[in-house]
């Protein structure tokens, strides 16, 4: 740390962090000499990068491969309506430069997968793990395992916030604490989640957990207080119940279990159950693309358009189809037509797709049809006019 | 009676409540408990052979009690017995 020095810019910057006696300059130069990879730069990264770059980190790559969209803005606080349409990173840092001109950013602007993540994350001390799926999920977790590296983890969904370091590195036993892994060893599959269109999140949440978040990479880094490994904190932001938890190893840990069997990245998005096996699902479901269907509407063909997405949903932008969401179809299947076509959509297709599978396994319906896309292409390609979410 | 605290995504299976009181001796009972009350939220927790799903945990207090969800693991009145998913974020 010798060899770390500060401008006085710097040093008046710095001096509500220096004048904390256990900080004082000593933490400092340690987040000056640290690196630390944020992935993910939406609801929980734009409170983390905002703090890490405030705070003085010496150098911050930021991952993400996505645009800015109107919907972000919301709860990511990082952009503004100027952004909308350029690559986050790009905005990210832009922004954070203002902010503090003496942090290093390095620009990551592409989707972290098997192939590049040990890479990445080879270069940097710190994981923050913000990122919004599964598969990236487990391959944050993992990478950061394979390559020795602390992952502080939040997770956020509609009111609800989780917390954890994991793999962190004791000063005093040298032992590495629980990781994702020894909580969660597989992914539920995708029936069991609720999909992104059941989801949401409110949009504070995100600027709540961020900030915890940014604490405890601080923490790590600085090697002030006790960072939150072995524990497991939750958040309830409507009945504002918060609880911490202790967490352990678990023997069946496939990377730090007792047997391992995992000694490399795996393709995540096969494990996460997302890409369905041909051989294991060989049901193949009858669809129909937006520019056909918007034919058919022209043409005032005879069909039956039905809509599986819950009413809060029809409220921002409907085809105007028949509103039965997916939880009741069953309860409504005496009003689908059999006797002709049926086009059954929903926000992305995928809601759709299980009605259509539960109709026709347990009513035997055959003449039903999946919107691909559902309203989302539709709005895309066809109607702008459309609220899309 | 017992506390169970039901994490926001499983609500939707237990009409919306945020926490239920069961009763039962054991954790598996507890949580057999909370299935009769609450049928739609089973499939989400427990397996076809009624064992608990991999992606849950269970937690007694701040305990960990998963692994001993079918050995007898006794609960008391005043328990607070917290269920914790994997939950991602916002995407699928």
């Amino acid at each position: 740390m010798s060899n770390i020095t500060f401008t006085k810019e710097e040093l008046e910057r710095y001096s509500r962090h220096l004048i904390i006696p256990e900080f004082n300059i000593e933490g400092q130069k340690r987040l000056k000499a640290a690196k630390v990879l944020v992935v993910g730069t939406g609801g929980l990264g734009s409170p983390l990068l905002l703090y890490l770059t405030a705070a003085g980190i010496g150098t911050i790559g930021v991952v993400d491969f996505d645009t800015v969209d109107q919907s972000n803005l919301q709860r990511q606080v990082l952009f503004t309506i100027d952004d909308v349409g350029k690559p986050k990173v790009d905005a990210a840092i832009a922004r954070l430069s203002k902010l503090n001109p003496n942090v290093n950013f390095v620009a990551h602007n592409t989707r972290l997968t098997s192939s590049n993540a040990i890479e990445i994350i080879s270069q940097y001390d710190v994981v923050a793990d913000g990122t919004d799926n599964f598969p990236t999920r487990y391959l944050v977790n993992d990478a950061s395992v394979l390559a020795g590296k602390v992952n502080v983890y939040a997770s956020i969904f509609r009111f609800e916030g989780q917390l954890s370091v994991f793999n962190y590195l004791s000063p005093e036993t040298g032992e590495r604490g629980p990781n994702y892994r020894d909580m969660f060893p597989v992914p539920p599959p995708p029936g069991l989640v609720p999909s992104c269109a059941e989801g949401g999140v409110i949009g504070v949440l995100p600027g709540i957990l961020g900030s915890l978040q940014a604490n405890e990479v601080i923490k790590v880094i600085s090697g002030v207080g006790e960072p939150l490994s072995g524990r497991f904190f939750l958040f309830d932001a409507s009945t504002f119940e918060t609880r911490t938890l202790k967490i352990k190893r678990n023997p069946t840990n496939p990377l730090t279990g007792d047997n391992p069997t995992q000694k490399s990245l795996i393709d995540y998005v096969q494990f996460c159950g997302l890409t369905p096996d041909a051989a294991e699902k060989p049901d193949v479901i009858a669809e129909i693309d937006v520019h056909e269907l918007s034919n058919w509407i022209k043409a005032g063909a005879d069909f039956q358009l039905i809509d599986v997405r819950e009413p809060y949903e029809y409220e921002i932008a409907n085809l105007n189809g028949k509103l039965i969401p997916l939880a009741t179809i069953a309860d409504h299947a005496q009003v689908i037509d059999r006797d002709k076509k049926v086009v059954i959509h929903c926000r992305s297709g995928v809601r759709s797709a299980k009605a259509i599978r539960e109709l026709r396994d347990q009513f035997g319906y055959e003449n039903l049809i999946n919107l691909k896309g559902g309203i989302l292409a539709y709005a895309r390609e066809i109607d702008p006019s459309l609220a899309t979410y | 009676m017992a506390k169970i605290i039901i994490p926001t995504p499983l609500r939707k299976f237990t009409s919306n409540l945020p926490s239920v009181q069961v009763e039962g001796s054991t954790l598996q009972e507890a949580i057999a408990g909370l299935v009769s009350h609450q049928p739609a939220v089973k499939n989400h927790l427990l397996d076809e052979g009624g064992q608990l799903r991999p992606f849950i945990r269970i937690f007694l207090g701040d305990e960990d009690v998963s692994d001993k969800f079918s050995s007898g693991e006794v609960v008391s009145e005043k328990d607070v017995i917290s269920i914790v998913p994997a939950i991602a974020g916002g995407s699928n």
